[in-house]
């Protein structure tokens, strides 16, 4: 009976997921634009690394959130409306991350572009903090009502819960990156984010870590514990990995991290998707808060296409600007002026004569 | 004000802003498609630079429509899940195939044609640009598939109060969005084209003031070049004359078929939602007659003192049933025909917030309907009937001289958004005080309906709402700012802003650029 509810769960899973491995480096990049970047041609490598797949990597948080609404709409209704406050931080961070990946170079003065690279560094940031929060929030509990809705004001959401998934993801997407931008780029930044790898990651990871711990010393199956297994133990191969500058290894590795560490989060809370801390008969669960089963059917159907689908181009896509790149790559910034006449340009017409 | 009434007024605003972006998207995207095909086909360079130049302008502007549309997605949620829970059976199903079906491949293809110049094999890239229009324009779709069905519910059943989908094909055939859809793309393609036209004026003013175009005895043009002024060659007219016409014929095709589609949309609302177009009339008493003025306190309840000054005789028939004689029903008769079947008052329900208990007001906003339907049919009618005569005036090759027609044809690149704005504004206006209209009596999937009263979260203060309006209209009001400081500045630098090796002043090689030019080996040709 509640087949159809599980796999949605399941896609559901795989679907954030998927945000947090894709975009997981693209929001990292983004934070290091600030703090890692040495100068312009660092910055501009940086943001070329992830310049052709940024906007494809966002849809899947498009993505997860349609599908959400579509399978479980109770789930999302409850979730983002309890969230408020937190969401729209989150919108504003990737409303101005977004806009500046593209409107950056597009003017060329410092200050326009130290801006951006503020929008980018803080956009990207508060981006991955929110989320984090939102992803943790929906696995601990929020105070919610009979109805699903929240009581108690504005930030009753808080909790230690939200900042340990905030920092969870913070960490990851940071270190995520500095792996990811150790495998495409060459040169001296290839080995500084290699060293950040070597010195920050068990930093970086350990949040997402006693994340899943906490959810699994809660309600954890056994699996649960042997994902969480699997997760520690591909954190120290990506580090090795690193180590030995197997920078592809270290980075599909810490993929596994985060496959593993993910699956051990959503397997121990499932069948709640989302806890009431007020009261658990008013728990969300995959059977009350999900869609009729025609629908799920058809959503089913449409996945079953679109999802492998959608992998494989942007695997291509990947593949395509597959190159690493060093700043000696990066084309010179272009700058021009409005195509109109000087005081020259008045001669020519003073000369041409017979006008109109 | 109550969370309600600011959370209608935010998603007015971000949704009126989000679709300032699309249409222009969506139009423009296809034409520059179109631009890179004739490239390939001709191998005139002038194509070329057209493809570069407004690919340029559709990036700037593409980026901003990204941006807006993930608050699109979660405001139903924060804002409105009431709503979410009421609808999400069927609701939320054509929103996560956007998704999937359709973001996925706009933007992951679109990332590939941006960065893809000189490294793709050339057919391939033109092809990812293909792929990505289609992509928008299938995200189209999906969208006014799911606003359709709160025009039009079908292909539900009601199951514990609430509406579950039962016929997918007719929720995704849905005849409301099968003609909003053919009406949007209409409308995003006379966005695009009013887009071509003025600044391609602009730019054929522009060499003629500079003195590089003349004007022979004939009156034709006599086309010249500039040393000193970067961009300024012989092909430069070619793009701008080429873009002036191509835009002009797409802003006058493009409004045939949103005349055509907008009249069957006009005949299925008629029958879908009488109230709508009677509030679109003013029309207090049944008739036949189109109102070309009506005066008087048109948003008055009762309709008492409005008076029809000027009126068409048997014209609104027409548009709503192909006839000069049926009598089409005003406010006067319909708003006993609601209060019959869906009561005279809000239930006592504390899902009503403030307004439980109160009267209905079954009547929308007639000024907004009223001229935002008039506004949508003018501005659209005079887009394109200004194409016409833009294509006159330019039929000897160049522009007048005339500084003012100039600035007229910038300024006519608004009409089109103004025209795109009105329509969704008199749509979504005209379907309150519903969120899910209902269907009229025996006719469609019946009793499916919600009051917008009792679709907000009822969770959120109202506090939360206002830091979010502010906090959004702040940010968008700043980046439009920018947006057209951007897309101005790139205007005015002309085709060199999009394709730097045409500056003479600069140009040490100009090799490579013919299709073809794969054997390139750069890592990037492209590079933020």
């Amino acid at each position: 009976m509640d087949f159809l509810p599980t796999l949605w769960f399941i896609l559901i899973a795989v679907l954030w997921i998927g945000y947090l491995f894709l975009e997981g480096f693209d929001l990292g990049v983004g934070m290091l634009m600030k703090a890692f970047a040495r100068g312009e041609k660092e910055r501009r490598v940086l943001l070329n690394t992830v310049g052709p797949v940024w906007d494809g990597n966002e849809v899947w948080l498009l993505t997860a959130g349609g599908a959400t609404f579509a399978a479980f709409p109770f789930w999302y209704a409850s979730l983002f409306s309890a969230l408020y406050i937190p969401l729209v931080l989150v919108l504003l961070g990737l409303i101005f991350r977004a806009v500046a990946f593209e409107y950056r170079g597009k003017v060329h003065a410092d200050r326009w572009r130290t801006v951006w690279d503020w929008a980018i560094a803080l956009g990207s940031f508060v981006a991955a903090f929110g989320i984090g929060s939102m992803l943790a929030l929906t696995t601990t509990g929020l105070p919610l009502n009979a109805n699903g809705d929240r009581v108690g004001g504005p930030f009753a959401w808080f909790s230690w819960y939200a900042v340990l998934g905030g920092l969870a993801v913070v960490g990851f997407a940071v270190i995520h990156a500095s792996a990811f931008v150790a495998l495409k780029t060459d040169g001296e930044i290839r080995h500084r984010a290699r060293r950040l790898v070597g010195r920050w990651m068990p930093l970086g990871l350990v949040p997402m870590a006693v994340w899943a711990i906490a959810v699994a010393l809660e309600n954890g199956k056994w699996f649960s514990w042997l994902l969480i297994a699997v997760a520690v133990a591909a954190a120290v191969a990506s580090w090795i990995a690193n180590r030995a500058n197997r920078e592809g290894l270290s980075f599909m590795a810490m993929g596994v991290f985060l496959l593993a560490g993910a699956a051990a989060i959503f397997s121990a809370v499932y069948p709640v998707v989302l806890p009431s801390t007020l009261n658990p008969m008013w728990n969300l669960t995959v059977e009350n808060a999900s869609s009729s089963s025609y629908t799920l059917g058809l959503m089913s159907i449409v996945a079953a296409v679109g999802v492998p689908l959608v992998l494989a181009y942007q695997a291509w896509t990947y593949w395509v600007f597959r190159k690493r790149i060093s700043a000696a790559h990066l084309p010179e910034p272009h700058d021009f002026d409005p195509a109109v006449g000087n005081a020259a340009g008045k001669e020519i017409q003073a000369a041409a004569g017979n006008g109109n | 004000m109550e969370a309600l009434e600011i959370a209608r007024w935010q998603f007015g605003i971000v949704t009126v802003y989000h679709f300032l972006m699309v249409p222009l998207t969506i139009g423009l995207g296809a034409l520059v498609a179109i631009l890179q095909t004739r490239w390939h086909k001709t191998g005139n360079e002038a194509y070329l630079r057209m493809t570069k130049f407004w690919g340029k302008l559709f990036l700037i502007n593409f980026i901003m429509g990204v941006a807006t549309g993930i608050v699109q997605e979660f405001q139903f949620g924060m804002a409105w899940s009431e709503y979410s829970r009421f609808v999400g059976d069927v609701f939320g199903a054509p929103l996560a195939m956007e998704a999937l079906l359709a973001f996925f491949v706009e933007s992951t293809f679109l990332g590939l044609w941006i960065f893809g110049w000189k490294k793709l094999p050339a057919k391939v890239h033109l092809a990812c640009l293909w792929i990505a229009v289609a992509g928008s324009i299938v995200s189209a779709y999906f969208i006014l598939v799911a606003n359709s069905w709160m025009q039009h519910p079908v292909g539900v059943e009601m199951l514990d109060g609430r509406p579950v989908m039962v016929d997918a094909w007719a929720v995704f055939t849905n005849n409301t969005a099968l003609v909003a859809f053919f009406h949007t793309i209409t409308g995003a393609l006379a966005v695009a084209g009013g887009f071509l036209l003025g600044i391609s004026w602009y730019h054929l003013w522009r060499r003629r003031k500079d003195g590089i175009d003349t004007v022979g005895a004939d009156g034709r043009v006599i086309v010249g070049e500039s040393a000193t002024i970067p961009g300024r060659d012989k092909k430069d007219h070619s793009v701008w004359i080429k873009s002036l016409r191509f835009g002009a014929v797409v802003a006058m095709i493009a409004f045939a078929g949103s005349a055509i589609s907008g009249d069957l949309s006009g005949k299925l609302m008629f029958e879908q939602q009488p109230m709508k177009m009677a509030a679109a009339e003013a029309a207090c008493h049944d008739g036949t007659g189109f109102s070309i003025l009506s005066i008087g306190n048109v948003s008055s309840r009762d309709c008492s003192d409005v008076v029809a000054v000027m009126e068409v005789p048997g014209l609104l028939s027409f548009l709503a049933h192909n006839d000069f004689t049926t009598d089409i029903k005003g406010v006067n008769t319909l708003v006993p025909e609601y209060q019959e079947r869906f009561g005279t008052h809000y239930p006592d329900d504390p899902k009503y917030g403030t307004l439980a208990g109160t009267e209905i007001n079954y009547v929308p906003i007639m000024p907004v309907t009223y001229w935002g339907f008039r506004m949508m049919i003018g501005f659209g009618g005079l887009a394109a009937a200004a194409a016409a005569v833009a294509l006159w005036l330019t039929r000897k090759g160049t522009v007048p001289r005339s500084k003012g027609l100039m600035r007229l044809a910038l300024i006519g690149i608004l009409a089109p958004f103004g025209a795109n704005s009105a329509g969704w504004i008199f749509t979504e206006m005209g379907r309150q005080p519903f969120v899910v209209a209902p269907n009229p009596a025996m006719s469609g999937v019946d009793q499916v309906f919600m009051f917008t009263a009792s679709a907000v979260s009822r969770g959120v203060s109202a506090g939360e709402v206002v830091f979010s309006l502010v906090a959004l209209t702040t940010v968008y009001a700043v980046l439009l700012v920018v947006e057209v400081v951007l897309l101005t500045k790139y205007i005015r630098g002309g085709v060199v802003s999009a394709m730097p090796e045409l500056d003479q002043t600069k140009r040490e090689d100009d090799a490579g650029n013919g299709p073809g030019g794969e054997a390139d080996d750069d890592v990037l040709a492209f590079a933020y």
